[in-house]
């Protein structure tokens, strides 16, 4: 309804260019985040990556990051406080990671070796000096390999994995690094830290209004000179509901919206705002159950997968989607050149009739809203009615987002009688992207392989993957893990979103990356 | 009037413990994860089983209900595990920014559901009356948040008159009703706040009046040739007791925050918390906000009967 509303405000026009609001400065970018509340500012963030995009981005750096400065193609790793890594020639479970040298934290303490151990210890050990639950919590995911750190002189640092593990240095873009100095200084006070943060990032934390809005000033003595910010001052507010975002954007009290709904754009493009989109590695797909019910056979996931009229679904998000065939778009370098189950009812059809299955009867879980879950109700109609078209029965389990995340991550074991689940899941890396679906140690509850999906030649690739060194080498064996997912049709694919995000027309420079993070330093702001 | 304020103190003791029951029960029997805002969706078994023990969730829930209750009744709510802020700190600041809104929304209410109330009231039947009576249904009718994003669209978004969202250009920290640059945040959702309170109080003081107009006492002020005007000056004081005791239950619905309506304008108010806590099963501030809430609730509604006593004697003497 209050979207509706907003569509329907269309008609009424008004003047293309929005009028200054007194409340905002000049020369300061005011973020409205989809976040219910201000992303924590103790190291990795909370509010998902949403956090770390404007939060954890800003005030920190990891060890590696990701290359922003490209809006035509995918985003790869780059160096951030290490200048390079690589594997112990003498020993494939051990990283050795080479720092950058003349950093300094905004408390003005340097960047060194004790830092980068002191960090990855704090996140990941019960006993280490500042361990934080919350933290613990939040970085886990991204450290479920980590065995230990160590350092070898003051601007290297090795360290271990539990097994060997060359994708290792993607999870630890996620990991900032905060500065001991203050949190020492603070006695270990994580919640006085969280309105004391340092980092070594391009902005500086000035002040936060809890579930309100924070405020960051430019870091002039930023280490990297090329991305020292453009603008006076970058302020985030927290502004879940997409109605409120368009009318603040509308109204001149924040420059730049995250997701703005598909049927405001016709709106904010009357008032002359400008709306970017760009691939990235996001997948709004169905996780399949591949114990119990009819998606055990190969042969109705593939009819699921033809059944889609994707073309149907982006014209339905007005155009604000990519079609999905597969776990990653096709930027992706390691998309390779997999089976894409392009629309053909009459296959599919019979393909259900082959496996034995007509009508066939899922069960599919989803949810009402959710994080990058686009517009979760709508779609899933849509998906029922094009899988009932071809022969399929579909009952929709409709429930909240937090009940949805709860089926996830317990798995088939719990829920049997669920044949598939809808959760959108970001696919920044190859682990996140493909090896956590299918691999056999991921079966949920120990990890996001939520249908205990099992397969010799992916267990093969998947080894062959962690064990290989080399990019180039490692690069065709993940097109080939991707192939093989495509083949199994491990999932059913429906899309990927675009990213969208709108954009006052008197902000410039912004590059909108091919990935979850986007660099907000170069934007400037006219008058 | 003090074994009045005694026996109400003492009624409000199961009040609390039942609405906190009653709360801890329902939290539990949704379904869903206190910990998903700081789990990943995929979080292993053993990063869920580590947390919940940290945090003393993988404990039965009378036993958690019970440590709970203990530290409530030292002045300890807890953590929130959203936001890790004190729950005192969180509701406490919440509650403000509502009573910030309500302070103005409520009087607001007051003045104008009371004086078309009035109105209708003495000239019953009359043109007068219908149109109060059917604005009046018309304000309890409209969905507010709906009204809300209305008044956005023209103030806000068509006219670029009044701000569409927040608690002033720097937060609720720095909001000063006193200041133009804050003040002008608060007038779209105190209106959209006010307006069902305006169709509840017109109706009430409509009914409250019919009823006395009918009352001997009217008729033996009208034989002894009172002046109409000194007749009503009668009749709006013998209204008032109902009039006030709606007017207190609305400021109470009101102190909870409306979640919609905070929500729409993203009014840092205890509706605007309230329905973050219900999402994200963060169960500490649920249980103190809810908590806080029926006290303000029972509170309000004592002064409520207090000030009904002190404006008719009828009241003190039962």
């Amino acid at each position: 309804m209050m979207r509706g509303l907003l569509l329907a405000s269309v008609f009424a026009g008004l003047a293309a260019t929005a009028l200054p609001s007194p409340a905002q400065a000049q020369g300061t970018v005011t973020v409205a985040m989809t976040a219910g509340d201000l992303p924590i500012t103790t190291g990795v963030p909370d509010q998902g990556f949403e956090g770390n995009r404007f939060v954890g981005l800003s005030l920190y750096d990891a060890l590696t990051g990701w290359d922003l400065t490209h809006s035509d193609r995918a985003a790869v790793l780059k160096p951030m406080l290490a200048t390079s890594w690589e594997i112990d020639p003498a020993n494939n479970k051990r990283w050795i990671f080479h720092l950058r040298q003349g950093v300094k934290f905004h408390d003005g303490c340097d960047f060194t070796a004790d830092d980068v151990v002191w960090n990855l210890n704090r996140y990941t050990n019960k006993d280490a000096e500042g361990f934080d639950t919350f933290q613990f919590a939040l970085a886990r995911a991204y450290l479920t390999s980590f065995a230990g750190v160590s350092k070898i002189d003051d601007h290297t640092v090795a360290i271990e994995t539990k097994t060997p593990d060359s994708l290792f240095p993607y999870p630890l873009s996620l990991i900032n690094l905060i500065s001991r100095c203050r949190a020492a200084s603070l006695k270990f006070d994580w919640n006085a830290y969280a309105t004391h943060p340092s980092g070594t990032g391009p902005y500086r934390f000035v002040a936060s209004v809890p579930r309100e809005r924070m405020e960051l000033e430019p870091n002039k003595e930023y280490w990297d000179a090329a991305r020292r910010p453009k603008q006076d001052r970058l302020v985030l507010i927290p502004m879940p509901e997409a109605s409120t975002r368009v009318a603040a954007l509308i109204s001149g009290q924040v420059n730049f919206i995250e997701a703005p709904p598909p049927d405001s754009l016709p709106r904010l493009k009357s008032a002359g705002m400008m709306t970017i989109t760009n691939s990235y590695p996001h997948n709004w797909a169905y996780q399949l159950n591949f114990v119990n019910g009819p998606f055990k056979d190969v042969r109705v996931r593939r009819a699921a997968n033809y059944a889609l009229n994707r073309a149907d679904m982006k014209d339905m998000l007005g155009g604000l989607m990519e079609e999905g065939y597969s776990t990653v778009p096709p930027a992706t370098p390691y998309f390779g050149n997999p089976v894409l189950y392009k629309y053909d009812a009459d296959k599919a059809t019979a393909l259900l009739k082959e496996a034995g299955c007509y009508p066939c009867a899922i069960t599919l879980a989803i949810s009402t809203s959710g994080s990058g879950q686009m517009q979760p109700l709508p779609m899933n109609e849509l998906v029922k009615s094009q899988l009932e078209a071809v022969g399929f029965k579909v009952d929709l389990n409709v429930m909240d987002w937090n009940a949805l995340l709860d089926v996830g991550r317990q798995g088939i074991d719990k829920f049997p009688k669920i044949d598939g689940i809808n959760i959108s899941r970001a696919a920044p890396d190859p682990f996140y992207a493909l090896i956590r679906h299918v691999g056999r140690s991921q079966w949920a509850p120990a990890g996001g392989n939520w249908g205990h999906y099992e397969d010799a030649e992916t267990e093969s690739l998947i080894s062959a993957v962690s064990n290989e060194f080399d990019d180039t080498k490692r690069l065709e064996l993940l097109k080939k893990l991707n192939e093989r997912m495509n083949d199994q049709a491990v999932m059913i694919w429906v899309a990927h979103d675009v990213n969208p995000r709108t954009l006052s027309p008197k902000l410039h420079g912004f590059v909108q990356a091919q990935s979850w993070f986007q660099d907000l330093t170069p934007i400037t702001v006219s008058p | 009037m003090f074994a009045i304020i005694l026996r109400r103190l003492i009624y409000a003791i199961p009040i609390a413990l039942g609405v906190s029951v009653v709360c801890f029960s329902l939290v539990y029997l949704a379904p869903g994860d206190p910990l998903q805002t700081i789990l990943p969706a995929d979080a292993s078994a053993d990063t869920i089983a580590f947390i919940k023990h940290e945090y003393g969730f993988d404990r039965p829930i009378p036993v958690q209900f019970f440590f709970w209750l203990t530290r409530v009744l030292q002045g300890d709510f807890g953590m929130s595990i959203a936001t890790r802020r004190p729950v005192v700190d969180e509701v406490l600041g919440s509650l403000s920014n509502t009573a910030v809104l309500a302070t103005i929304a409520v009087p607001l209410a007051f003045l104008i559901g009371y004086s078309l109330g009035v109105i209708a009231g003495c000239f019953p039947g009359g043109w007068l009356d219908k149109l109060v009576t059917g604005s009046a249904v018309m304000g309890v009718s409209l969905p507010n948040y709906w009204v809300g994003i209305v008044l956005v669209i023209i103030f806000s978004v068509e006219m670029m008159a009044l701000p569409a969202t927040g608690m002033g250009p720097n937060g609720s920290t720095a909001f000063s009703l006193f200041r133009w640059a804050d003040l002008q945040y608060l007038i779209l959702p105190a209106i959209t706040l006010a307006l069902v309170p305006v169709g509840i109080l017109a109706r009430s003081t409509r009914a409250s009046l019919a009823e006395i107009r009918n009352q001997d006492f009217v008729t033996t002020l009208r034989a002894k040739g009172l002046g109409e005007g000194a007749i009503v000056r009668h009749m709006l004081k013998n209204a008032m007791p109902p009039v006030l005791a709606v007017m207190g239950l609305q400021f109470g619905y009101l102190m909870g925050g409306s979640i919609l309506v905070e929500t729409v304008f993203t009014w840092p108010g205890s509706g605007f918390v309230l329905s973050k806590a219900i999402i994200n099963r963060d169960i500490p501030v649920l249980q103190g906000s809810i908590l806080m809430l029926a006290m303000i609730f029972v509170a309000t509604n004592l002064v409520v009967d207090l000030l009904q006593a002190a404006i008719d004697p009828r009241i003190r003497r039962a």
